[in-house]
């Protein structure tokens, strides 16, 4: 069914006579005329777009922008701010966990990095090596995602527990000695790590068995007619192929990583002796034990500065890997 | 079959809503302030109504806000359920949500009062009954460095040593005699430690700021300090003996004697775990854990002792009160003083308030609940005599607690507290999770990070 108007349209006389009958319209009228028509045509569609404009400014852009506002002025909430300048950030330069924290955080990503990218990796090789039950195993792996992080700390805090625990409890039964895990500045953090592994790694996984599901199945078979093994499959079809798919999970699993709050927040607080107090764990002390706002914004600048930084350069880098 | 043109009016309509949703959105971002005065009545917005979750508790505040609008007709009380939590006091404040009459822990006042985020209550405070019989002590934490007043206490607490009573019998220590000494202590705990079975003598918190709070706790109670003033200025005063002395204890019953379990890490909730299922001797707190541990857990009140804290030096004080939105009129002012005084520091109520305890069977009788020790002079004695009179807990185990509480020096909380304690924890986790700390590094370490706390207090 058309509309009174498509079918006028239709209707337009497309001879050049019938137009000369006309008075003489210009380019430009005609350009704003066609520009009318089409806002009136998507009036609704630029309505929705406006609400959900404003509802990202409100909820989105203005919180950034006001963070990053905040960073330079210290607030009570009761009178204006007060401009005070770099002040927050000298605070947060004096403060001997500032250093801990940044150097904590960066070993959480470097761990994190080791295990969480190499062991989805290799979990989605195998998965897409099975033949049976690939369903069952797929929901196994990714289970734990669908735990809520809390919960998914807190079980393994009782996991970890060096009395009753799971672990030192397993360990016991075959005759060996129980680990401090939790509860020693050593193996504190790489304790977090395996959470954090296993928590994520089912969503990951999923990825790079997406990614493995696109590489065409006669790149393999063409490897091993030329003799290739399982090591050189991997390296010369396998890597090559999800290249893209693995480079931007890198650069996500570090811009996620080196925001990690809930695991030590939850299992730690930042024990023990500050071994897992972390950049955004510090950020929330600033900001909800000692409401000092101005100096947890300036914190999350630092972090926002310092992953943009990492971003930058890292895409900078593969692109020139890339060209090269 | 909708035609076009019905199609439009539809999505135009969608935008219609859309639009006012997001205005009435914006509207409910504004001022939440709707608590004007109406009819010459004055309206206050009040926190500390207890949750649903403790009936008994609720039903008694809920009472009391009905019979003082009764008695004052020209306020009217809007009660808000909670107390403080300090994730989203200043998101109120800033929002125009605080409460106009807001509930403080003794640790939060000074910071508040430093950022202005609480009414200046000194001239009205003057007119309030009975203020001269409140332990000045108490009053100064409400206090800025000129002497104005900014807040009022009402409940009070001191540290003391919880016990188990079976646990004690079962060690073949005596319940009736609790340790008053830290050697004391520690004896006590490898005793009860040695009963095996996961059983640990003596336990402490080390996570969330509460290692730093209990290790305020020793350091008093061995005569120390976290803090002292040095001319107008505040530092550290914990890295000398005392505080190496409160330290080496920790780390030798951890190390030497096994009597503080494996576990560490612990806060309140987890020591409140063991203690409530039979598993712990010993712990550092306030007779207000006792009910928590006998409800919680289905427990006696018969098993459970408190004595002094040990040492004998000193305790450390801590508390609640209430503080007035720095927003408030002083209308607003005069009617939340009001309420204050008449539900919380008013002893000609002592009598009905208790009565109202034993009518819903709860413990009368604790050094806390239902009238809490903030008194001095005759209220407290007419709070005492009318406790005992009531008692419905065996009053005897918590006598060395009450004999010594009124003996010992108490100290209240250090400026910014919250902060020191979170610089404390570390030195605490270091003792009680690493055999080989150096408390002499651990404890210079925590002198400079409590000192740039420090540095900030004005």
């Amino acid at each position: 069914m058309s509309s009174p108007r498509s079918s006028s349209l239709l209707a337009w006389p497309a001879t050049s006579s019938s137009r000369a009958r006309r008075p003489a319209v210009s380019q430009e009228d005609r350009r704003r005329t066609r520009l009318k028509r089409k806002l009136k045509e998507n009036l609704t569609a630029y309505g929705l777009l406006c609400a959900a404009l404003v509802v990202f400014a409100l909820f989105s852009w203005y919180p950034i922008v006001r963070g990053v506002l905040l960073s330079f002025q210290q607030v009570d909430f009761v009178n204006a701010p007060t401009w005070v300048g770099f002040d927050n950030f000298a605070k947060l330069f004096e403060d001997p966990l500032f250093g801990v924290a940044w150097r904590n955080t960066l070993l959480f990503t470097g761990l994190a990095l080791v295990f969480g990218f190499a062991v989805p990796f290799l979990t989605a090789v195998l998965l897409n090596e099975i033949r049976h039950a690939k369903a069952f195993f797929r929901l196994a792996v990714y289970l734990p995602v669908m735990l809520p992080p809390v919960v998914t700390a807190l079980m393994w805090k009782w996991f970890y527990d060096p009395g009753p625990g799971l672990f030192n409890s397993a360990l016991g039964a075959v005759g060996l000695p129980g680990g401090q895990w939790l509860d020693s500045s050593g193996t504190a953090m790489l304790s977090l790590v395996f959470v954090s592994t296993w928590a994520n790694m089912g969503s990951t996984t999923l990825i790079y068995l997406a990614a493995l599901g696109t590489i065409p199945g006669e790149l393999y078979e063409a490897a091993e007619l030329d003799g290739a093994g399982l090591w050189k499959r991997l390296r010369h079809v396998t890597f090559p192929q999800t290249r893209f798919v693995l480079l931007v999970l890198l650069l996500l699993q570090v811009v996620a990583t080196m925001q990690v709050f809930t695991e030590p927040y939850v299992m730690t607080g930042g024990g023990p002796d500050d071994s897992t107090v972390t950049v955004l764990l510090l950020l929330y002390r600033y900001a909800f034990v000692y409401n000092d706002f101005g100096s947890a914004s300036a914190m999350s600048l630092l972090l926002f500065v310092a992953l943009g930084v990492f971003s930058a350069w890292y895409v900078r880098l593969t692109r020139k890997a890339d060209q090269s | 079959m909708s035609s076009p043109w019905s199609r439009t009016v539809s999505r135009r309509m969608l935008c219609l809503l859309t639009a006012g949703g997001l205005a009435l959105t914006l509207a409910a971002c504004g001022d939440g302030d709707n608590a004007a005065q109406s009819g010459g009545k004055v309206k206050i917005t009040v926190t500390g109504q207890p949750p649903t979750s403790q009936p008994f508790e609720r039903s008694v505040f809920d009472a009391d806000v009905k019979e003082f609008e009764a008695a004052h007709p020209n306020i009217d009380i809007d009660p808000h359920e909670g107390f403080m939590d300090p994730k989203t006091f200043s998101a109120k404040l800033a929002g125009g949500q605080l409460e106009d009459v807001y509930y403080v822990y003794f640790t939060d006042p000074a910071q508040i009062i430093a950022r202005h985020q609480a009414a200046d209550i000194t001239e009205a405070a003057k007119s309030v009954p009975h203020i001269n019989d409140i332990k000045p002590e108490l009053l100064d934490n409400f206090r800025d460095a000129s002497g104005k007043l900014y807040g009022l206490p009402t409940m009070n607490y001191t540290m003391g040593l919880l016990y188990s009573k079976p646990l004690f019998q079962k060690a073949g220590l005596d319940p009736n005699k609790p340790p008053q000494t830290w050697d004391e202590v520690r004896d006590a705990a490898k005793k009860i430690s040695a009963l095996g079975n996961g059983v640990v003598g003596y336990a402490d918190y080390s996570k969330n700021n509460q290692g730093g709070w209990h290790l305020t706790g020793w350091l008093y109670s061995m005569g120390g300090d976290i803090a002292r003033k040095d001319g107008d200025k505040w530092v550290a005063d914990f890295n000398n003996d005392k505080g190496k002395k409160a330290l080496q204890y920790l780390h030798d019953m951890r190390w030497t004697d096994n009597s503080m379990g494996a576990k560490q890490l612990l806060e309140a909730t987890d020591v409140q775990r063991m203690m409530g299922s039979g598993q712990l001797g010993m712990y550092m707190a306030a007779p207000d854990n006792v009910p928590v541990l006998v409800k919680q857990f289905n427990g006696k009140y018969e098993d459970y002792g408190i004595a002094g804290m040990p040492g004998g030096e000193g305790t450390l004080l801590g508390g609640e009160g209430y503080m007035v939105n720095p927003k408030a009129s002083p209308e607003k002012i005069k009617a939340g003083l009001e309420w204050i005084q008449w539900k919380y520091l008013n002893p000609d109520r002592f009598e009905k308030h208790i009565q109202q305890y034993v009518d819903g069977k709860q413990p009368v009788g604790l050094p806390a609940e239902p009238t809490p020790d903030v008194w001095t002079g005759t209220v407290r004695e007419q709070q005492l005599a009318l406790k005992a009179k009531y008692a419905n807990v065996p009053a005897q185990n918590f006598q060395s607690y009450v004999d010594t509480t009124s003996k010992i020096k108490g100290s209240i909380e250090p400026p910014n507290a919250q902060q020191i304690y979170a610089a404390l924890d570390s030195v605490m986790q270091a003792v009680l999770t690493d055999q080989n700390a150096n408390i002499d590094q651990q404890l210079s370490s925590a002198e400079s990070k409590v000192n740039s706390v420090l540095a900030q207090v004005k």
